[in-house]
C-alpha cells in the first residue's frame, strides 16, 4: 500500500490503493484490516473451541459414556484448552482491538512495524492451522492437556509435535505483537500525548505486551525442549533420563502464569474505557489504575508455584509462593474499586456495552475470590485438580477476559464497520449469555468443592446433579452466543448506518477519527492537550450540583 | 480534549524512525535473550542437583574448542562492529571487508563445532546412545543440554551469517549507506548478543570441571 | 507524527572511531584468558562465582560498547535491566524450591 496515490482521505474498507480483494485484506500492512483479519481467524477458533466444549459438556450428562470414548474425551479437552487459550483468549484482545484501536487512540497512523503486524497475523493462522490438523493428523490427536506435563508428553503416541509447535509458533506470533506494541507506543504517540495522558486501554495493552516480550519465550524453549526429548530422546525432564518433571512444570508455569495476565489486563484496560464513558465522568484513580496494571504485569510474574502446591515443592517455596499469590489481588482489587467509584454518582447510561462491562466486573470479582481461596495453601490440597478450579479459571478467564471482548466487540463495532447492531437483540444475547453462564460454571464449584476430580471421563452417582445443571447451562449459553454473535453479524449487513465520530460520547482519540476510519485513521495529525476522560459539560454540571448543595 | 493540526496525516510507510527501529531489535533480542535464559535455569537446577556430576561431565569436553571459539566469536564482534564504524565514515569497501570476514569467523566458528561434536559422537556420546545411557543421570542431563544449548545456538550463529551476508549484498547495492545504516546495526546487534550468549555458556561448560 | 520526523536525531551523532572498539576487543581477550587461567585453580565453590562475574563484566563490555548502549537513551539499560531482573527473580524463586527440598 505503501506507494501508491490513491486517495487516503476514504474509509479503510473502501480504499483503493492496495491489491484488490482477497489479497488486499490478507497482505494488507493496514493495522486495522489486520486487527479484522485477526478478528476473523479467532471467530472461527472461537466457534472450533465452543464446539468441543459443548461436547464435552454432553458427554458429562450422565456418568458412564454418553457418546464418546475416554481417549476421544482427553483429545477435547486437551484441544479445547489449547484453542481457547493460544487461539482465543490471548489474541483475543491485543491482536484484534489492540491492533485496531491501539494507533488511533494515541493519534498514529499505524504501528511501528506494519509489516511485522501482517507477519505476526500468518504465524497466528499457521499455529492455528497447525494445531487443528493435529486432530485429523494420523497418530490420533494430543490427549495431555494444555499444559503437555512430563512424562506423559514424552510417552503418549499421540500428535503432541505439531501441538507443541503449534504453540510456539503462536507464542512466535503473540512475541512480535508485543514488539510492535512496545515500541509503538513509545515512538508514535501524537504530540501531546504524554504517557500519563495514555488512555488505560493503551496503558493495559502496554504492559501486556512486556509480558508477552519477556515470559514468552520461556515457553517458547521449553516446549522446544520437550520436542527435542521426544525427537531424539535428549534427557532434560524425562525421569527415566534423570530429568525433573517438576522442572518441567515450574518452566511451563514461569510462562504460563503470566500468560493468565496476558489475556485478563487487557480485558481490564477495556473497562476501563467503557466505565467512564457511560458513567460520563472521569475516571476515579487514573494512575492507580496505570499502574496496577503494571503492578500486575510485575506480581503476576512471581506468582508461577500456585498451579503446583501439590506436586511435593519444599515447604519453603509453598509459603512463598501463597504470600506472592495474596499481594497479586491488591492491584487487582485497586481496578475494581475504582471502577466502582467511577460508576458513583456518574450520569449513568445504560447501553449494551455497559451491560458487558458491569457483568465482567461482577464475573471477574468472583473469579478473583476463589483464587484467592486456593491461594490458601491447606485449601488448596483439598480442592486441587477438582472442578472447583476449573468454575474459578473459566470465571476468570471467560467471565472475564470473554466478557471483555464481547463487550469491547459491543463498544467498538459501530467505529470499526460503521454499522450499528440492535441494541435490544443484543440486551437479550447478554441476559442469556450471563444466565447461561452461571448455570454452567457454578454448579462446578460446588461439586468441585464435594470432591468431583477435573478432566475425569467418568464420575460417580452423588455428582450427577451438578452435571446435569451445568450441561444444561452449557446449552443456554451457547443460544445466548448464538444471538450475541447473529445480532453483530447481521449489523454488518443491514444495521443502521453509523457516520458520525463520536457515537457514545468518548473522549479518546477513536472518537475524533471518522468512522470508519480513515487509511491513515485520520485526515489530519492530532494534537493532544488533556487527559482522556476529561468530560467537562459534565464536571461542571456536577459543580453545579455541589455548589447547590452547599447553599 | 483534543485538538486537529493543520498538518494532512502523514504516510505511516514513508516514515522512518531509526531509534524505533533499534528498541524493536532490542527488543527481540530480550526475547532471545530469555529464551537461552530459559535453558540456563534448567541448567542451573540441575548443576545444583547434580553437582559432581556435571563436574564429572565437563572434564569429558575439551576446553581448548571452547577458548578458540570464544576468541573467534569476540574478534567477530569486533569486526561487525567496524564495519558500522567504517559506513558511519562512509568507507563502503571496507565496511564490506568487514563483513566479510565476520561472516569468515563465523563460518569458523561452525567449522571449529563440527569438528567438537563429531570428536563426542566418535566417542559414542550423543543423545540416546549406549555409552551415554549407561552414565549417572547428572551426565546425562548434562549433555542433553549440552547439545541442545550449543546446537541451538549454532542455529543463531548460522542465521547471523545469513543475515550479515544480506546485509552486504544491501551494502553493495548501496541500500545500506553512511545515512541510512540501522539495518547494519541491528545485524550488528544480533550477532553481538550470539557473542554474550557464547560468552556465558563456555564457562559454564568447559571451565566447571 | 510530525515531533518524530527527526530521525536523524542519531544515537551515533558522536564521532565514530575505531580505536576504542579495538581496545575493549583487547580488554575481552584478556579477561577470556583470566577465566581460563582461574579454571585452573580450584577455588572449589568460588571457580563458579568468578567465571561468572567474569562473563558479566564482559557482557556489560559487549553491551555498553560494542552494542552502543552508551549512546543509547537511557531507557535502553533500564530495558535491559528489566529483562534481567524477569530472569534473576524466576532463578531466585526457582531456587526458593530446590535449596530447601528435601532429599537433596
Amino acid at each position: 500500500m505503501a506507494s501508491s496515490t490513491a486517495n487516503v482521505n476514504v474509509s479503510f474498507f473502501d480504499y483503493q490503493g492496495g491489491r484488490k480483494g482477497i489479497l488486499g485484506w490478507i497482505l494488507s500492512v493496514d493495522h486495522k484490516r489486520i486487527g479484522i483479519l485477526y478478528l476473523i481467524s479467532m471467530m472461527i477458533f472461537f466457534a472450533v473451541g465452543v464446539t468441543f466444549g459443548f461436547l464435552m459438556r454432553l458427554e458429562l450428562i450422565a456418568p458412564d459414556r454418553t457418546i464418546m470414548d475416554p481417549q476421544t474425551y482427553n483429545s477435547i479437552f486437551t484441544l479445547h484448552g489449547v484453542i481457547m487459550i493460544f487461539l482465543f483468549i490471548i489474541p483475543g484482545l491485543p491482536a484484534v482491538f489492540g491492533n485496531f484501536f491501539l494507533p488511533i487512540m494515541i493519534g498514529a497512523a499505524d504501528v511501528a512495524f506494519p509489516r511485522l503486524n501482517l507477519l505476526s497475523w500468518w504465524l497466528f493462522v499457521i499455529g492455528g492451522l497447525l494445531a487443528i490438523t493435529s486432530i485429523i493428523m494420523p497418530g490420533g490427536a494430543p490427549d495431555t492437556g494444555w499444559t503437555f506435563y512430563i512424562p506423559y508428553s514424552v510417552r503418549t503416541s499421540t500428535n503432541v509435535i505439531p501441538a507443541l509447535m503449534a504453540a510456539f509458533i503462536l507464542g512466535f506470533s503473540s512475541i512480535l505483537t508485543g514488539l510492535n506494541f512496545v515500541v509503538t507506543v513509545h515512538r508514535l504517540r501524537a504530540k501531546g500525548m504524554t504517557f500519563f495522558r495514555l488512555p488505560l486501554f493503551i496503558w493495559a495493552l502496554y504492559s501486556t505486551a512486556w509480558i508477552q516480550v519477556l515470559a514468552t519465550p520461556i515457553i517458547g524453549i521449553t516446549l522446544l525442549l520437550v520436542t527435542f526429548e521426544r525427537l531424539f530422546s535428549v534427557g532434560i525432564f524425562d525421569p527415566s533420563l534423570g530429568g525433573d518433571p517438576v522442572l518441567y512444570q515450574h518452566l511451563f508455569w514461569i510462562y504460563s502464569h503470566p500468560a493468565v495476565y496476558i489475556m485478563i489486563i487487557p480485558a481490564m484496560g477495556v473497562i476501563s474505557e467503557v466505565i467512564p464513558v457511560f458513567a460520563r465522568r472521569t475516571i476515579f484513580g487514573y494512575k492507580f489504575i496505570a499502574f496496577s496494571s503494571v503492578g500486575i504485569a510485575l506480581f503476576g510474574s512471581l506468582v508461577w508455584a500456585h498451579h503446583m502446591f501439590t506436586v511435593g515443592m519444599s515447604g519453603v517455596a509453598m509459603i512463598v509462593f501463597s504470600v506472592l499469590t495474596f499481594l497479586v489481588a491488591i492491584p487487582s482489587a485497586v481496578k475494581v474499586f475504582n471502577w466502582v467509584s467511577t460508576l458513583y454518582k456518574g450520569s449513568i447510561v445504560v447501553e449494551p456495552p455497559l451491560y458487558y462491562a458491569l457483568a465482567f466486573i461482577f464475573l471477574f470479582s468472583i473469579g478473583g475470590f476463589t483464587g484467592l481461596i486456593q491461594g490458601a495453601l491447606s485449601v488448596n490440597l483439598h480442592i486441587h485438580d477438582t472442578s472447583f478450579i476449573v468454575a474459578h479459571f473459566h470465571y476468570v478467564m471467560f467471565g472475564g477476559t470473554g466478557f471483555g471482548i464481547f463487550t469491547a466487540m459491543h463498544y467498538w463495532w459501530p467505529k470499526m464497520f460503521g454499522r450499528m447492531y440492535n441494541k435490544k437483540v443484543s440486551i437479550v444475547g447478554f441476559w442469556t449469555l450471563f444466565v447461561g453462564f452461571n448455570v454452567l460454571y457454578f454448579p462446578m464449584f460446588v461439586m468441585g468443592w464435594l470432591g468431583m476430580p477435573r478432566r475425569y471421563y467418568d464420575y460417580l452417582p452423588e455428582y450427577h446433579i451438578y452435571h446435569l445443571i451445568s450441561t444444561i447451562g452449557s446449552w443456554i449459553l451457547i443460544i445466548g452466543l448464538l444471538i450475541m454473535f447473529i445480532n453483530l453479524l447481521k449489523a454488518l449487513k443491514s444495521g443502521e448506518k453509523v457516520t458520525k465520530e463520536n457515537y457514545w460520547g468518548g473522549e479518546t482519540l477513536e472518537w475524533k477519527c471518522p468512522t470508519p476510519p480513515y487509511v491513515f485513521n485520520f485526515e489530519f495529525t492530532p494534537e493532544v492537550h488533556a487527559g482522556p476522560y476529561e468530560y467537562k459539560q459534565n464536571d461542571e454540571s456536577e459543580k453545579k450540583v455541589e455548589e447547590e448543595v452547599v447553599q | 480534549m483534543s485538538s486537529t493540526t493543520a498538518t494532512p496525516i502523514a504516510d505511516p510507510h514513508l516514515h522512518r524512525d531509526d531509534e524505533g527501529s533499534r528498541l524493536g531489535m532490542w527488543l527481540f533480542l530480550f526475547t532471545e535473550l530469555i529464551l537461552f535464559g530459559g535453558m540456563f535455569l534448567v541448567f542451573a537446577v540441575y548443576k545444583f542437583i547434580h553437582y559432581e556430576e556435571f563436574h564429572a561431565a565437563a572434564r569429558e569436553l575439551n576446553s581448548m574448542f571452547g577458548a578458540l571459539n570464544t576468541i573467534i566469536l569476540l574478534t567477530s564482534s569486533l569486526t561487525i562492529v567496524l564495519s558500522i564504524v567504517a559506513i558511519q565514515k562512509g568507507q563502503k569497501l571496507l565496511s564490506i571487508f568487514f563483513q566479510i570476514i565476520t561472516i569468515f569467523f563465523a563460518l569458523g566458528f561452525m567449522v571449529n563445532k563440527y569438528f567438537e561434536w563429531s570428536a563426542k559422537f566418535s566417542h559414542g556420546i550423543y543423545p540416546g546412545s549406549e555409552t551415554l545411557l549407561e552414565k549417572s543421570s547428572g551426565e546425562i542431563l548434562f549433555f542433553g543440554l549440552y547439545y541442545v544449548m550449543t546446537g541451538l545456538h549454532g542455529l543463531h550463529v548460522v542465521i547471523g551469517v545469513l543475515l550479515i551476508g544480506y546485509m552486504t549484498y544491501e551494502t553493495i547495492k548501496n541500500k545500506v549507506n553512511s545515512d541510512k545504516y540501522v539495518r547494519l546495526e541491528s545485524a550488528g546487534l544480533y550477532w553481538h548478543l550470539v557473542d554474550i550468549i557464547w560468552i556465558f555458556l563456555f564457562p559454564l561448560f568447559y571451565l566447571i570441571a | 507524527m510530525s515531533s518524530h520526523d527527526s530521525h536523524n536525531e542519531n544515537a551515533h551523532a558522536h564521532k565514530p572511531s575505531y580505536g576504542i572498539y579495538i581496545l575493549i576487543w583487547v580488554a575481552l581477550l584478556i579477561l577470556t584468558g583470566l577465566t581460563v587461567a582461574v579454571a585452573g585453580i580450584n577455588f572449589g565453590n568460588l571457580t563458579v562465582i568468578t567465571a561468572l562475574t567474569v562473563a558479566s563484566v564482559k557482557s556489560y563490555l559487549v553491551l555498553e560498547y560494542f552494542m552502543h548502549l552508551k549512546h543509547e537513551k537511557k531507557m535502553f539499560w533500564l530495558f535491559v535491566y528489566t529483562s534481567l531482573f524477569f530472569l534473576g527473580v524466576s532463578l531466585i524463586l526457582l531456587f526458593a524450591d530446590y535449596t530447601f527440598l528435601e532429599g537433596n
